[in-house]
């Protein structure tokens, strides 16, 4: 009797726990119902539209880990299809220095025309880098910096320094158009220790100043969400009056939003950082607290393709009076505000 | 309010009981005067803003989630194992909630999703360690890094945004002034304290940290029930994830982070036996507390982070100091009537 209970009861528990097993396996898709996908425009114009010969670029970057980073590979992969004269020898993205460094070295006996590196640290990749220069194989290093000039053809990348600039600029003028004097204005950073937090951080401060302003309340966050909301959430209890806050980068800013809507205080405008889709879509509804953000934007990535591709034909940027591509291109922090948001959709990544 | 002492089977007469019952609210009332001390540095630092019944509710929603995952890892310290697994389980449990699939049966499957994913991760890790016969370090180690990468791969690395209005708004809303995310963490510390110190289920808890095979020798199924442990820590882990989501409206594989650490340091500083046996759930809670005001008043007063981390630092060694002084001279005192020291013999004999 006990036993037949027993069994029951094991049979029902496993019943159970099979059934909840197959409802979690069904709740793993993330597959959106429609997908509306704003292509990148303003690629390739002129005379360097037209196919030339054929271009194999080799491509190495960190591992995906956030939205920004993971929008890099995918603009650096999409501007690649866009040409049909280039080939795209892509490896997988690995936070592992020495991995990486394989990876550029395989690539280099692949015998690739052209290399793009991210490097996930640009000092610990220069050597590799020096290899492929060495080889004759010219090198695209995006955005963090090799140690050496010698271990790269060109540089592209971005301004942390006048994100800074501009995203105090505009709050500055927005504050001057509304009269208000003795402005609060706060700053959520990023990251402390990393040098691009305090270059952004420097450039703030320092055009801040040319308007007579200040940083008031800071923190920094880890460039998670649930880092953003929890110390925005804390400062904003700290600083009973704000006028203008700024966030350094938009995938935190999710937090930094959920923090000011709990709150539901209303009485400042906040600027993020970085160009997130998800940031263009709150600053084009214009219902809540985000007013602007700053660009970094991972476009620079389908730059870097394009340069390579030229690189790789021997021809120059189509404007520009050189014959070659620039040795250094550093992309603009514009900033995005509703009045442009429409025009910088494309660019706009999934954080 | 400490049931510790009902553990190792002594017959030590009621006298000595009491007073080591006393001397062990001596130290809580030691934490708590910590806490009340921490209060007042901020009511006096910044006594517009700290003392407010909204800079409260705030303190008290941050510290829900990280208070619920402790409440769990009491349960697995006091059984003398250790679960390294948590932030990765929230950051699973946030992840598998938010994909578009489970978003679309709409909150009640969200939440249920959390719950059966922080105990079905739970569950595993406790077969294993009880079953399996992994050491408990290795296996939540394990799991820590799997269940993280595990969440990477479902969201693929994005931030997904809860557009499932009905939970965001429940979950944010509160109720008779105080937020939903406090009521649910009273809820959860009430049924934990009531489970570990006035059922049998507990007081087995108590007896397999301090003495597996004494445990075993008198009739419990260890195995069993040090696979539940794990389960209910896992549980609480999907709890908490509904509440970051809730606070950040996202899921993220980069939520929970580090909260096995501060998990760990609260329950530690609360005066739980790392080795089991021994601990208290208010200890844990008044831990959390604790970290939490910290970094309230750091961020109120404007100060960087790296002065918090390392008076975080301070104060988890200066707790832990404060135990060991303890137990030496309770150990010197009646070193008659107790039956050795259990602790060692615990952890060995555990996995």
């Amino acid at each position: 009797m006990i036993q037949t209970n027993l069994a029951r009861r094991g049979f029902l528990l496993g019943a159970a726990g099979l059934g909840a097993g197959a409802v979690l396996v069904g709740c793993t898709s993330n597959e959106p119902e429609q997908q509306s996908d704003p292509q990148q425009e303003n690629m390739a114009q002129g005379d360097n539209a037209e196919p030339g010969e054929p271009v194999t670029v080799g491509f190495s970057a960190p591992a995906a880990d956030h939205g920004w980073m993971a929008a890099m590979t995918i603009n650096a992969r999409a501007a690649a299809e866009q040409f049909s004269d280039v080939t795209l020898n892509a490896t997988e993205g690995t936070n592992d220095v020495n991995q990486q460094i394989a990876q550029v070295e395989q690539l280099i006996n692949a015998g690739v025309d052209v290399l793009v590196i991210l490097p996930f640290d640009g000092k610990a990749l220069t050597q590799a880098g020096q290899q492929a220069m060495d080889a004759g194989i010219p090198v695209v290093n995006v955005d963090r910096v090799f140690d050496s000039p010698l271990a790269y053809r060109t540089w592209i990348g971005g301004d942390n320094y006048r994100m800074g600039v501009n995203a105090a600029n505009y709050i500055a003028e927005r504050l001057k158009q509304d009269n208000v004097n003795n402005p609060v204005i706060g700053e959520v950073a990023g990251i402390d220790s990393l040098p691009l937090t305090q270059e952004r951080s420097q450039g703030f401060r320092d055009a801040l100043r040319r308007h007579g302003f200040d940083v008031g309340p800071r923190v920094s966050a880890e460039f998670t969400p649930e880092s953003g909301e929890a110390r925005t959430s804390n400062l904003l209890q700290g600083a009973q009056n704000l006028n203008a806050l700024w966030n350094h980068d938009d995938d935190q800013g999710i937090g930094v939003v959920a923090a000011i809507e709990n709150s539901g205080r209303t009485d400042f405008f906040m600027v993020g950082g970085a160009g997130s889709r998800n940031m263009m879509d709150l600053i084009k509804a214009d219902s809540g607290p985000v007013k602007a953000t700053v660009l970094y934007s991972p476009s620079m990535a389908s730059s870097a393709i394009g340069m390579a591709r030229l690189l790789g034909q021997n021809k120059g940027l189509g404007d520009l009076a050189e014959h070659e591509v620039p040795a250094m291109l550093t992309t603009y922090s514009a900033v995005v505000t509703r009045e442009n948001v429409d025009s910088y959709m494309d660019v706009g990544f999934d954080s | 309010m400490t049931k510790a002492l009902d553990t190792p089977p002594v017959a030590s007469s009621t006298a000595s009981a009491l007073r080591r019952s006393l001397r062990l609210d001596v130290r809580l009332l030691g934490l708590l005067g910590v806490l009340i001390l921490l209060c007042v540095i901020g009511i006096i630092t910044r006594p517009e803003t700290f003392p407010t019944q909204e800079n409260l509710s705030t303190m008290l929603r941050l510290a829900a989630a990280i208070g619920v995952v402790s409440v769990g890892m009491t349960f697995v310290i006091i059984a003398g194992g250790i679960d390294l697994s948590v932030g990765s389980i929230v950051a699973l449990s946030s992840v598998w909630m938010t994909t578009l699939a489970t978003q679309s049966y709409g909150p009640f499957v969200m939440v249920l999703c959390a719950l059966l994913v922080g105990l079905g991760c739970g569950l595993v890790n406790g077969v294993l360690i009880s079953y399996g016969k992994v050491v408990a370090f290795i296996m939540t180690l394990a799991m820590m890094v799997s269940a993280r990468g595990l969440a990477e791969r479902l969201s693929d690395r994005r931030t997904q945004v809860v557009t499932e209005t009905g939970f965001t708004e429940f979950f944010r809303a509160s109720f008779l002034g105080i937020p939903v995310l406090v009521i649910v963490l009273a809820l959860v510390f009430v049924v934990g304290w009531i489970v570990l110190n006035r059922t049998t289920f507990g007081r087995r808890t108590f007896a397999i940290g301090g003495n597996a095979e004494a445990a075993r020798l008198s009739g419990i199924n260890v195995k069993r029930h040090t696979a539940l442990v794990y389960g209910i820590s896992g549980l609480c882990c999907g709890i908490a994830a509904i509440m970051v989501v809730a606070r950040t409206t996202s899921g993220a594989s980069t939520n929970g982070l580090f909260y096995e650490l501060d998990a760990i340091a609260a329950v530690v500083i609360g005066g739980t036996l790392l080795s089991g046996g021994r601990g208290s759930l208010i200890g844990t809670l008044i831990g959390v507390l604790i970290f939490t005001v910290l970094r309230n008043i750091f961020t109120q007063n404007n100060l960087d982070t790296d002065i918090q981390n390392i008076a975080q630092g301070a104060i988890i060694v200066a707790a832990v100091l404060l135990q060991q002084t303890t137990s030496r001279r309770r150990k010197r005192k009646p070193a008659t009537s107790e039956p050795g020291p259990q602790p060692t013999q615990a952890t060995g004999s555990q996995s």
